[in-house]
């Protein structure tokens, strides 16, 4: 098991493994067979698996997630790929309406075992309409799971899970993610959905975080360990179902709570997450819980504003240092000099 | 295509059956025991009727908020949608959906659901997992003129020909979409099938009054579909003789012209077909009086059932959340 995969290259094989396990199993998206492939989580399927099973498809969003959810409830299990979350809102009848909703008003006579990845496209100037991280308008739904994998093992072992679900996920991947690696096993294995992970064992403080924010959270962590604090840090990984025991058996323990999203605070999975422990671990809490989250505002385009609009690990070891009472000097914020920070790293280019 | 005396009278019976049953719930709705709202298609039975008899009880079928005549004609079981709309733990979604949600699996009548023009790609959906998986099965999905102004009609029908699938789409024009007539809804300029045949979606339109009519348009293009030549769109034009959701008839209030209402009730299509059957000989009006007396004997008997069923247990409010 030292085999190391990006992110994608994980996406890519769980979806090769399950469609070479189950004809049933068809992956479809705009974009999916092309030279691209979906920042190179669908390439080769097609060449493998022929035209019927791994398909594009018309710039229909709305009608094909009705055609998908038709398609499982009468026995596929389609995988559909959106390049952006922002795509998915002319769906928002179908998912909401539709996918969540079949197998409860029908009493348990439909199943709809379908998969909306959908991919949230900060970076680059993407603006206002692509990049947002609209998790928690899907995470408000009972009837759908809401996953937000965040290393490149959960991503295979969760999309597994996901594909054999018998209900409808929405997979939420952070396109800075697609190239980060990490040991991945080669053969089919399973995340559970609906699990947390404590990535990092602290005793001072919880952070629950997720997506890419956990990368944020632990690089926090690292900076709070040379100041003497011990951060314990939670990868949320589903929002829901929601974890709720992990996080109340870490806040206990810490007796602190900071959530960290990638998105803006009102309303949203942090919110939740604020409440779950004053509701249910206040008696442990020495403190208010705290959120991160980047203002209550779009995400502008140029990089002089999209700087500022996304809270990072300083923000996080800020938050925390001010949470212990502990001096917050010496932190640094700024991006290092000639860099900005709409790319994860240089290598990260334009346009799309 | 001549119809056989069997499936002419077949037809008569089926919109006999439909007829009753929802002539069963006006009489009921007032009591305020069927606590959900009701779209009633009383005159418009012939398309349910004609469009059902012409697929095969292995096809599938989909609707929307007006689906008890295409529930029916589809073989849907008559006290499990009764029970349905009563709220009842026997009712074909348990007491879960109502009116708006009928279902009946082994009917091949796949469900009905109620924001209108969704149900259109769901449909679609089963006919594309059928033509991936080989099948030998047609979906009808109904919809009506109010449907044709949605978006996502024009998805529906370039994906169904682009990918050539087994599915007929079968548009009630009942001329209303609420209470809003045609003309402050649509251009006329285009009528409906140009909508269809601008997608190269091959079109036909017929008297939706005519259950025979229906029938054989419907049985055409199915056969189309089953030969593996793809889709079809029909518009029948119908008319809704209720108000639009409810027991009551509107014109009294003033929603539409009275004289309208008249004229397409004096061309009940109920009556249209018994005078043809009886005209011709294939049936004598004694039988025709039986069978729809048997009818409504059994849509009385779907209210009893429905009213004499238990009520679900409040602790299975949260089960089939998830699968
Ligand atoms: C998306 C959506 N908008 C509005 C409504 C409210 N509504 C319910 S039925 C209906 C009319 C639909 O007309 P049509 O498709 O012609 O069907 P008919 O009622 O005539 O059978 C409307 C507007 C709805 N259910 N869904
Ligand atoms: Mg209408």
């Amino acid at each position: 098991m030292n085999r190391q995969i990006s992110y994608a290259e994980a996406l890519c094989e769980a979806q090769r493994q399950t469609l070479d396990a189950d004809d049933q199993v068809i992956v479809i998206g705009l974009g999916v067979p092309d030279p691209k492939g979906i920042f190179n989580s669908t390439s080769g399927l097609q060449e493998e698996f022929g035209p019927d099973r791994v398909m594009d498809m018309p710039l229909s969003e709305n009608a094909m997630t009705g055609v998908v959810i038709g398609a499982a409830m009468t026995g596929l299990r389609p995988v559909m790929t959106h390049q952006r979350v922002d795509f998915a809102m002319t769906a928002m009848e179908q998912i909401i309406n539709q996918a969540a909703k079949w197998h409860y008003m029908f009493n348990g006579q439909h199943k709809v075992p379908i998969v909306v990845r959908m991919v949230v496209g900060r970076g680059w100037g993407q603006g206002p309409q692509h990049s947002q991280s609209l998790q928690s308008l899907f995470a408000h739904i009972p009837g759908l799971k809401v996953i937000m994998p965040t290393s490149a093992h959960d991503a295979k072992g969760m999309l597994i899970s996901a594909i054999e679900d018998d209900n409808p996920v929405i997979s939420l991947e952070h396109r800075w993610l697609y190239g980060i690696k990490d040991f991945v096993p080669e053969e089919p294995f399973r995340v559970p959905l609906g699990k947390a992970r404590v990535m990092r064992e602290g005793t001072d403080v919880t952070i629950v975080s997720l997506s890419y924010m956990t990368l944020e959270a632990l690089s926090a962590a690292e900076t709070l360990e040379t100041r003497g604090v011990n951060a314990e840090v939670v990868d949320l990984r589903s929002l829901r179902p929601l974890d709720e025991q992990t996080i109340l058996d870490s806040i206990k323990k810490t007796g602190r709570l900071i959530v960290a999203d990638t998105t803006n605070k009102m309303y949203g999975a942090s919110a939740e997450i604020a409440a779950l422990a004053t509701e249910k671990a206040f008696s442990s809490l020495r403190g208010a819980p705290v959120r991160i989250g980047s203002p209550e505002h779009p995400a502008p385009t140029s990089p002089a504003l999209a700087d500022q609009y996304y809270p990072r690990a300083p923000h996080i070891a800020a938050a925390v240092l001010e949470m212990l009472e502990l001096p917050v000097d010496g932190l640094r914020f700024d991006p290092p000099e000639g860099r900005r920070l709409d790319q994860p790293n240089a290598s990260f280019t334009g346009p799309f | 295509m001549a119809l056989s005396p069997e499936t002419r009278i077949q037809l008569f019976q089926m919109q006999a059956a439909i007829r009753t049953a929802e002539e069963a719930i006006v009489r009921h709705y007032h009591e305020q025991e069927m606590r959900c709202p009701v779209h009633l298609c009383i005159g418009q039975e012939a398309v349910s009727a004609g469009a059902c008899a012409a697929v095969l009880r292995s096809d599938y079928a989909i609707s929307h908020h007006r689906s008890h005549g295409h529930y029916l004609g589809k073989g849907g079981n008559l006290n499990a949608m009764m029970a349905e709309i009563y709220g009842k733990a026997t009712g074909c979604s348990g007491g879960k959906g109502g009116s708006m949600h009928l279902i009946d699996l082994d009917a091949g009548f796949l469900g009905a659901a109620p924001i209108v023009g969704s149900t259109i790609p769901i449909g679609l959906g089963a006919a594309f997992s059928a033509h991936l998986k080989k099948e030998d099965r047609v979906t009808l999905v109904f919809l009506g003129d109010g449907a044709m102004e949605s978006g996502v009609v024009h998805e529906s029908f370039n994906f169904a020909v682009l990918k050539k699938l087994p599915v007929v789409f079968v548009c009630e024009n009942n001329l209303y979409s609420v209470n809003s007539p045609m003309h402050v809804r649509q251009s006329h300029v285009r009528r409906l099938v140009d909508i269809a045949t601008g997608h190269g979606l091959p079109a036909a339109d017929g008297d939706g009054n005519d259950a025979e009519a229906v029938y054989r348009l419907t049985k055409d293009a199915t056969d189309r579909a089953r030969r593996g030549d793809g889709p079809s769109f029909l518009e029948f034009s119908t008319y809704r003789w209720r108000e639009h959701c409810g027991q009551n008839f509107d014109h009294p209030a003033g929603f539409r012209d009275e004289q309208e209402v008249v004229s397409w009730m004096e061309r009940d299509p109920i009556s249209i077909h018994r005078h043809a059957l009886i005209d011709e000989k294939i049936a004598h009006p004694d039988e025709l009086d039986r069978i729809y007396a048997a009818q409504e004997a059994l849509a009385a008997s779907a209210i009893e059932f429905a009213i004499n069923s238990p009520f679900p247990d409040p602790n299975t409010a949260a089960d089939h959340i998830y699968a």
